[in-house]
Parts: structure tokens; sequence; C-alpha cells
């Protein structure tokens, strides 16, 4: 269970392992549809990101798949409870496969850790099953002793490609 | 087996003044007919001019099912091609945009054409002397689409000789375009931010339908809108409200909101909801925006442009436009069972960064695949093409507010909730589909 449970770091610089742990569980938590879990380990001035096209350095002035502040992640995950949320009903369920998260940069002074995870992730509602395969770029500091999501950036090989529709969080 | 090629009477028989037969949506009969009549009679979306700012810069994208290029000519001037090779039918292009230089070169044989088709030069061309081949189909080049019509960078074109002219086709409702640019302050749009692309497993017409479809967005958006309501009741009191909010929550409004909004009829099955406010009426003040609009029209006309605040204008037979945030639909059909949806963007030329942000946000709310909004809409359109198989009833039903005398009324402002556009979008429909049948 060691894994699961968001253990205090042990010291006030994660290393590399730790790192790699949150990563590891993050996608794990989506997984198991631990949502509200899920939401916690992101900041409250996090964002989830997931470019509409390759390489795409902004957010603001071209468009995304997603953009979304905690707020929004908030209403996604309500949402997905809902009684009436018709496209839910059944569910979709959702799996990651994860090569081992590479640490790209760790800068304890700014309190800045980017990890970048390639990744599998297939997504199916009844009797569709659809495979992403993504980057993950995690970018993460320390808050309280405990390890936080500033930013997740997801960016899908075929980002531009037209989708149906997709449901969870990669 | 065909039922319908060359039938007008059965074609008509499909629309009734309050039903339609589910034929128009699940038989694969009547949509080759579409796209070998209705869409081919009638003027249809292309591009933007913007899209290609220079000499032999190229867009490609279909009119109905067929492929065709948005090619600037190096006279300036924007052509459609179908994009075809004349001599094995290879497509010309293998980017969907792109520049193709002072002319286009077929990858496959290295014939070459000018940027308005014309054919410019093929190897070996002694090997065809005295066979004929001034007569040839392929000897007058990739073929253009002859009706071709670019209003106000705004690009469409008519694939048949028939038909409507551009002015008879689209008549008042060209006022929506002109709302829409003339927010502006300079009177001009350009395509920023990226194109969204959502699949849709249904047919097109369902999409097109939808976009005057005012008695769906309290029930269908619950999850989405109706859950963002809650979420943000349990803000704390004078938090300001995101932008987010303001464009999702209005989903929520109740139906005295849309029926009070009024619903405008046009000839030819276009029309826009929003007659009197829409969704978009509430969003708050972009700083500098109006100052801007006022220097460039004065005061009155500033007020005048921005207080239309239409919702949906549908351009039959498959775009969309929302005027208020510049955004452009169109729904492209594949099959009878499967569209593609591209959401397009335009910046305001000369207007703050802000409303093409609050546009992008609107786009990436609402219109993508990745959406709350887009999924409680794509989910109901593929519940509908599969409920049609049922024979239980073979009839899909529009009779809300149906009067006997509505036909052949047109630029009328009605009650937000009527069907009377879809009704309206069926008789354009009807008419194009057996124009020259
Ligand atoms: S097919 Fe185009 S040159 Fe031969
Ligand atoms: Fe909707």
């Amino acid at each position: 269970m060691s894994m699961l449970a968001e253990a205090p770091l042990k010291n006030a610089t994660p290393t590399d392992q730790e790192l790699i742990d949150f990563v590891v569980r993050e996608a794990r938590l989506i997984d198991q549809q631990r949502f509200d879990e899920w939401l916690d380990l992101y900041a409250n001035d996090a964002f989830y990101w997931m470019p509409l096209e390759w390489n795409q350095t902004d957010p603001r002035l071209t468009c995304s798949l997603m953009y979304e502040d905690k707020l929004l992640l908030s209403i996604r995950v309500e949402r997905l409870k809902g009684a009436r949320t018709f496209s839910q009903k059944p569910k979709s369920r959702c799996h990651h496969v994860l090569q081992t998260p590479q640490v790209d940069s760790r800068d304890p002074t700014a309190n800045s850790y980017v990890t970048w995870t390639p990744m599998h992730y297939i997504e199916t509602r009844m009797d569709e099953q659809t495979l992403f395969a993504a980057w993950a770029t995690h970018h993460l500091s320390v808050e309280n002793g405990r390890l936080k999501i500033k930013l997740k950036r997801v960016d899908l090989i075929n980002c531009d490609a037209a989708f149906g529709n997709i449901q969870l969080f990669m | 087996m065909t039922r319908y090629a060359g039938n007008v009477a059965a074609i008509r028989a499909l629309v009734r003044d309050q039903e339609v037969h589910r034929d128009v949506y699940v038989s694969e009969e009547v949509f080759q007919l579409e796209m070998e009549h209705m869409f081919p009679n009638s003027w249809v979306y292309v591009g933007h001019d913007s899209q290609v700012p220079n000499p032999g810069d190229y867009f490609g994208t279909t009119i109905g099912t067929q492929p065709v290029l948005l090619v600037r000519h190096t006279d300036g001037t924007v052509k459609v091609l179908h994009n075809r090779c004349p001599h094995k039918g290879t497509r010309i292009t293998s980017e969907t945009c792109g520049n193709a230089g002072k002319f286009f070169r077929c990858p496959y044989h290295a014939w070459s054409f000018r940027t308005d088709g014309s054919l410019l030069a093929i190897p070996l061309k002694k090997g065809y002397e005295n066979t004929g081949f001034e007569q040839s189909h392929a000897a007058s080049g990739m073929a253009p689409v002859r009706h071709v019509r670019n209003y106000r960078g705004f690009v469409f074109a008519k694939i048949n000789d028939g038909g409507l002219d551009f002015e008879e086709f689209f008549g008042e409702s060209l006022s929506s375009f002109d709302n829409m640019i003339d927010r502006s302050p300079v009177g001009q749009l350009k395509v920023a931010g990226g194109v969204l692309r959502y699949m849709h497993n249904c047919n097109w017409k369902m999409l097109v339908e939808n976009q005057t479809d005012t008695c769906h967005p309290m029930v269908a958006h619950e999850s989405s809108a109706g859950t963002v309501v809650e979420v943000w009741k349990k803000a704390p009191p004078g938090t300001k409200k995101p932008m987010a909010v303001e464009i999702i929550a209005p989903f929520m409004s109740p139906y005295e909101f849309f029926e009070n909004m009024g619903i405008r009829i046009w000839d030819n099955g276009h029309g826009h909801t929003g007659v009197h406010h829409s969704i978009h009426s509430d969003y708050s003040a972009v700083p500098g925006y109006f100052e801007k609009m006022t220097a460039a029209y004065g005061e009155d006309r500033a007020k005048a442009i921005l207080g239309e605040n239409r919702h949906n204008t549908v351009y039959f037979p498959n775009i969309m436009i929302k005027g208020p945030i510049q955004l452009l639909r169109h729904f492209k059909p594949i099959a009878a069972n499967k569209t593609l949806v591209e959401s397009w963007t335009f910046q305001l030329v000369d207007a703050p960064d802000m409303l093409l942000e609050r546009t992008l946000m609107y786009n990436r709310l609402i219109n993508a695949p990745t959406s709350i909004v887009g999924h409680d809409d794509l989910e109901m359109y593929e519940r509908a093409q599969e409920g049609l198989h049922s024979n239980g009833n073979e009839w899909v039903n529009l009779q809300r507010l149906y009067s006997p005398d509505e036909a052949g009324q047109t630029n009328v402002a009605v009650n937000g909730t009527s069907e009377w556009p879809m009704r309206h979008q069926f008789r354009a429909w009807t008419k194009f589909m057996t124009m020259g049948m």
C-alpha cells in the first residue's frame, strides 16, 4: 500500500525516486477512478494542458484540446458523478501504461521539478476501445512537505487528429 | 436496391409539413443523392481567404464529399479547384495547406498546372502529338469550380451551373456575416488559433438542426453547464466570475430565456437564433475594445454592431456561425452515419487579443472532443442515429409551434423554441435535392 498512500516527502528536496513514484501514483489514481484524491495532487493554481498543435507553445491564443485550471478540473470530476451525465451511462474506463518517468530538471532553489513520461493511454466505453500515445510532462513543486502538480502537459502524438469523445484524463 | 435515385416523388415524400422520414438520416442512398444533387446545387462554404494570403497558397477541403482546393492565384484572386489530377485522378497536394509556388506539380507523372488549374506542362509532351489530346478533358487541366464567390473574405462555391445565384441563395442572411466582420474596427477577420476537429458517428443534418434546437440545452447540458452552476455557487461571495463560468453557465438558462430570445427565418434554409439576446449577451466588457470600435464607427454604430447578439446563424446546408464570438462550425458529411465537425475561430483584426482568447476558450470548452458540453450533444446524436433503426416509428417529429401558413414566409422572427427553422431547413433540403433532377 505504501505507493498508494500519499506519503509526505522524507526530506525538503524530493529524490528522483519520489518524483517518479508521484507520477506513477497520479496515473494509478486516474485508472482507479479515485478522482477526488487525484484532484488533491494539483496545486490550487495548477493547469492541465493538452495541446492541439504539435510543439504548441501558447495556450492562450492558440486553441488547445484542454487547458484547464483547478476549477474546471473539479467541474469535470463532479460531472462524472452526475445522475444526468448521459455520456457516462455507462461509464468510461481507462488504463495507463507508463514508461519510467525521466527527471528532466530539478531546481530546489526555485522549488521546481520536471519529469517526462512517454505513455500509452486506453479509454473504453461500451464496445469501443481507443488507444492514445502521448508524452506527459509534469511540472512539480513541494508544498507543505508534499509534491503538487503545477502543470501537467499531455502531448498526444496525433494531437491534431479528429477524435470522438475523450472523456477521462490522460 | 435503389428507391430514391431519379425518383423526385419518393424524395419529396420524405419530408412532410411536420415530420421527416428517418431515411434522411440513415439511408446511404439518400446520402449519395445529397452528394450528387443537394450539395452541388447549393452555395457551400469552402474556407476563408486569410487561409491563403499569398499567391500559390492553398487549402484543401471538401464540398460535400468532393475534394477541392482553395487557391490564391498569381493575380491575387481566390480560385476553387477540384483537387484531382486530370491525368489519373491523383490528389495533387499531400498536405492540407501549403504553398505551391508558381504552379502545382502532380507527384505521379509531373504534369504541372498554373494556380488557376490550367495545364502548364507535361513531360515528354511529344507522346501526345497526333493523339487528339487537345480535345481531351485532361488538356484543360485541373477543373475549376466555376461558381465562386468571396464574400468579405468568406469563400463559397457552387459546383453545378444550375440553381440560384449567390445573392438569391443567401439574401438577407448575409447580415450575420456582416455583423461578425464589422466587430473588427477595420472590418476584417483572420483565421486564427487553429482548427478543432471532432468526429461524430451520426448524420450531418443532426448537427445542423441542433444549432437551432433551444429545447435541449437545459436538459442535455445539465451534466456540464448544470455542474458549472452548482460548483460556482460554492465559490466564496465576491469572487470574480471566471471567463469559463461566463461561457458555460448560460447553457442552463430556463425555457423562458430561449423562448424570448427569438429565432429568425430567412429563405433557403438559413436562419438564426438570438433575435433579442443570446447566451453571448452577458459577457463582461473587454478593456479598450469599445473605445476602438467607437473611434472606428462612431458611438451609435458601434453600439448597434455590438448590440446584436445572434446566437447561432445556420447557413444551409452545412455551416453555423457565432457572430458575437467569431466562430464558424463546418459540418462535413462523410457518410450517412459519419460527420467531421471542424470548428474554426477568427481574430478581429485590430481588436484586443482577449477577444480571441475568449473565442478559443469557448471553442475548447464547447466544441472539443475533450470538452464536456460537446460530449452531451454527441451522446444524443449517436443515440438518435441508433434509435432511428427501430421500426416502431419511421418518422421524426418537427412539429413544435407549427403553423400551416408558415411555408413561404421569410424574414420573420418567431418564438425562440419553435422548430420552424428545422422544418424550413428540410423545405430547402427538398428544393435543392430535387432541383434539376
Ligand atoms: S496522375 Fe497526375 S500526372 Fe499522372
Ligand atoms: Fe447542445
